[in-house]
């Protein structure tokens, strides 16, 4: 009786502002999207973390004859120098950071950078002697590479010590301001959507003033008279949370998992249908957190007693 | 049933109180007319009663109840056992005479069954038990103060607050009117009533209270609209040397 009597009200309420609750859906609609694409951009950007730090390598350059810069002095590195090295890496000071490291030659050196630059007229040009001979390091914790960095830099014979962990932060970082920025939209429509649930359920409020006016008059508790808008106003944007989930599963589903996995391949480790599943109830549950607060907030000028 | 301790109201960027140190007592089942000009604040009275206003001094008892300790989340339920009506209806215009008085009862929870009893009853009570289907618009002045009165006494409240209910009606009618009201009262229940119906108030011969700018100038029984007898009052000579010179220059006094 009196559920059906406060549900009732709410959806007359709805009726009566249809158009409010339109543009309430609407806006919270894109917001939620803009927040899931946020999200799951951090999502993706940890994964791609995970697979590429795991991969990523301390390459140790040595000198080749056409070489001036680090130690070099166009000379191609010794084997005295390369057994130094070596003997340097398998020193009790670095041995414990290091899982295993390969010594890559002038020409495996040069089959991988056909590899790599397959099509392009760079492997025309190139030949064994120009690529410089490396040790690859793969290190147990890839955070710790400044120390092979530091204690390899100025040994004779070596070139560069490169991290190439900073080749990916540069991609990293470019996710990540993409992602700040959908969260600095997202935040944005946000606070729009949340003045705009406000405003709907205050005109909700004064187009049944008279019947609020009778139900304080009469003793009708606080709660039944504020259940009604708050309902309406989280209806309506769950409404908008539930097209803003659906809107994040497509994403995963037609866009990453379809037309990136089809023209980038796998390689990056793209994020799936597992992680778009974990933001949906994120989003569900921001959008009736923050409309059932604006709408309380709203509604209480109206019971002051 | 009811008491005010001088109780004073002063509204903000008004320095004149509405009500100025009011102490008076009404008990269970008395008829009481509440005469005064506007603005000597017969409704600010009514309003403390309902508990829409806090006093700024004193203390309001309304049925056992002080009311500076109510706490706002309580204030409905105590409204649960106060009827009011008003001097413009206040009617739901889209709903009908039997939803208007069902509503009241809706909203506070009661059942489908006690509605489906209590709302013919009462409709037939004031005399309204053929047009429970009728809208408001459909309806006379005095139909429709007659529903306004059958949603404030449906729930059977112990205090019927009527504030100039009357006001808009012609003098036929506001018998009428009346007579529902004198049979309310005679069913036990205590009914206040502002007015500035000076037939009414001097044909009825009750308790009379006349309020003169936030004063209590006059409490009499059997009393009329004017002055006719020594006022009876239950305080201090001041007062009502005050009240017997025209319009004391209290303006400032009391702030």
């Amino acid at each position: 009786m009196r559920l059906g009597l406060v549900f009732g009200e709410a959806a007359n309420g709805l009726r009566r502002n249809i158009t409010m609750v339109i543009s309430v859906v609407l806006v919270t609609f894109i917001s939620l999207t803009f927040v899931g694409a946020a999200i799951l951009l951090q999502f993706q950007i940890n994964q791609m973390k995970g697979y590429w730090y795991d991969r990523a390598q301390v390459t140790i350059s040595l000198c080749t004859d056409i070489d001036s810069s680090g130690t070099c002095a166009q000379a191609e590195a010794t084997e005295e120098q390369k057994s130094a090295i070596e003997a340097q890496l398998e020193s009790d000071t670095l041995a414990p950071f290091i899982e295993r490291f390969d010594f890559e030659d002038h020409e495996l050196a040069y089959e991988n950078f056909k590899v790599s630059f397959e099509g392009s007229p760079l492997v025309d040009l190139a030949s064994p002697e120009f690529l410089p001979e490396s040790f690859r390091v793969k290190l147990i914790d890839p955070n710790q590479a400044t120390v092979l960095v530091e204690s390899l830099s100025g040994m004779p014979g070596v070139q560069s010590v490169v991290d190439q962990r900073q080749y990916l932060d540069g991609i990293f970082d470019i996710l990540n301001a993409a992602s700040y920025a959908a969260i600095g939209l997202a935040t944005l429509m946000l606070i729009a959507a949340v003045l705009l649930i406000a405003t709907t359920i205050r005109l909700s409020a004064f187009s049944r003033r008279r019947e609020i006016g009778i139900m304080r008059l009469v003793g009708a508790s606080n709660r039944f008279i504020q259940t009604p808008f708050i309902l309406e106003g989280v209806f309506a944007s769950l409404i908008g949370s539930l097209l803003a989930g659906a809107a994040i599963v497509a994403l995963v589903q037609f866009f990453v998992r379809g037309y990136l996995l089809d023209t980038i391949g796998n390689s990056i480790g793209l994020i799936g249908m597992g992680d778009a599943l974990v933001v949906v109830p994120i989003l569900i549950a921001l959008g009736g957190v923050l409309a059932a607060a604006s709408a309380g907030f709203a509604i209480t000028r109206y019971l002051k007693v | 049933m009811i008491r005010f301790d001088t109780v004073t109201k002063s509204y903000p960027r008004n320095s004149r109180p509405a009500l100025n140190g009011v102490s008076m007592e009404i008990l269970k089942g008395e008829f009481v007319f509440l005469v005064g000009a506007s603005g000597s604040g017969k409704s600010s009275f009514l309003r403390l009663v309902l508990k829409e206003e806090k006093p700024t001094k004193g203390q309001i008892h309304v049925l056992g109840q002080q009311l500076n300790t109510l706490t706002s989340r309580k204030v409905p339920y105590f409204r649960r056992n106060l009827g009011v009506v008003f001097q413009d209806f206040r009617l739901l215009p889209q709903k009908t005479v039997f939803d208007n008085v069902a509503f009241s009862l809706q909203v506070i929870g009661k059942s489908k069954g006690f509605i489906q009893e209590a709302v013919p009853d009462v409709l037939k009570m004031v005399g309204l038990a053929g047009k429970s289907s009728r809208f408001p618009h459909e309806l006379s002045g005095g139909e429709q103060q007659r529903v306004a009165i059958a949603r404030a006494i449906v729930n059977k409240p112990a205090i019927l607050l009527a504030d100039e209910p009357t006001g808009n009606l012609d003098p036929a009618t506001s018998a009428g009117i009346m007579t529902l009201l004198e049979r309310i009262n005679l069913g036990g229940t205590t009914v206040i009533m502002a007015t500035h119906d000076v037939g009414i108030v001097d044909q009825m011969k009750r308790r009379v209270i006349e309020l003169t700018d936030g004063r209590i100038v006059r409490d009499e029984r059997r009393g009329g609209y004017q002055t006719q007898a020594i006022p009876v009052q239950g305080f201090g000579l001041a007062s009502t040397e005050r009240a017997s010179t025209e319009r004391p220059s209290t303006e400032g006094a009391g702030a």
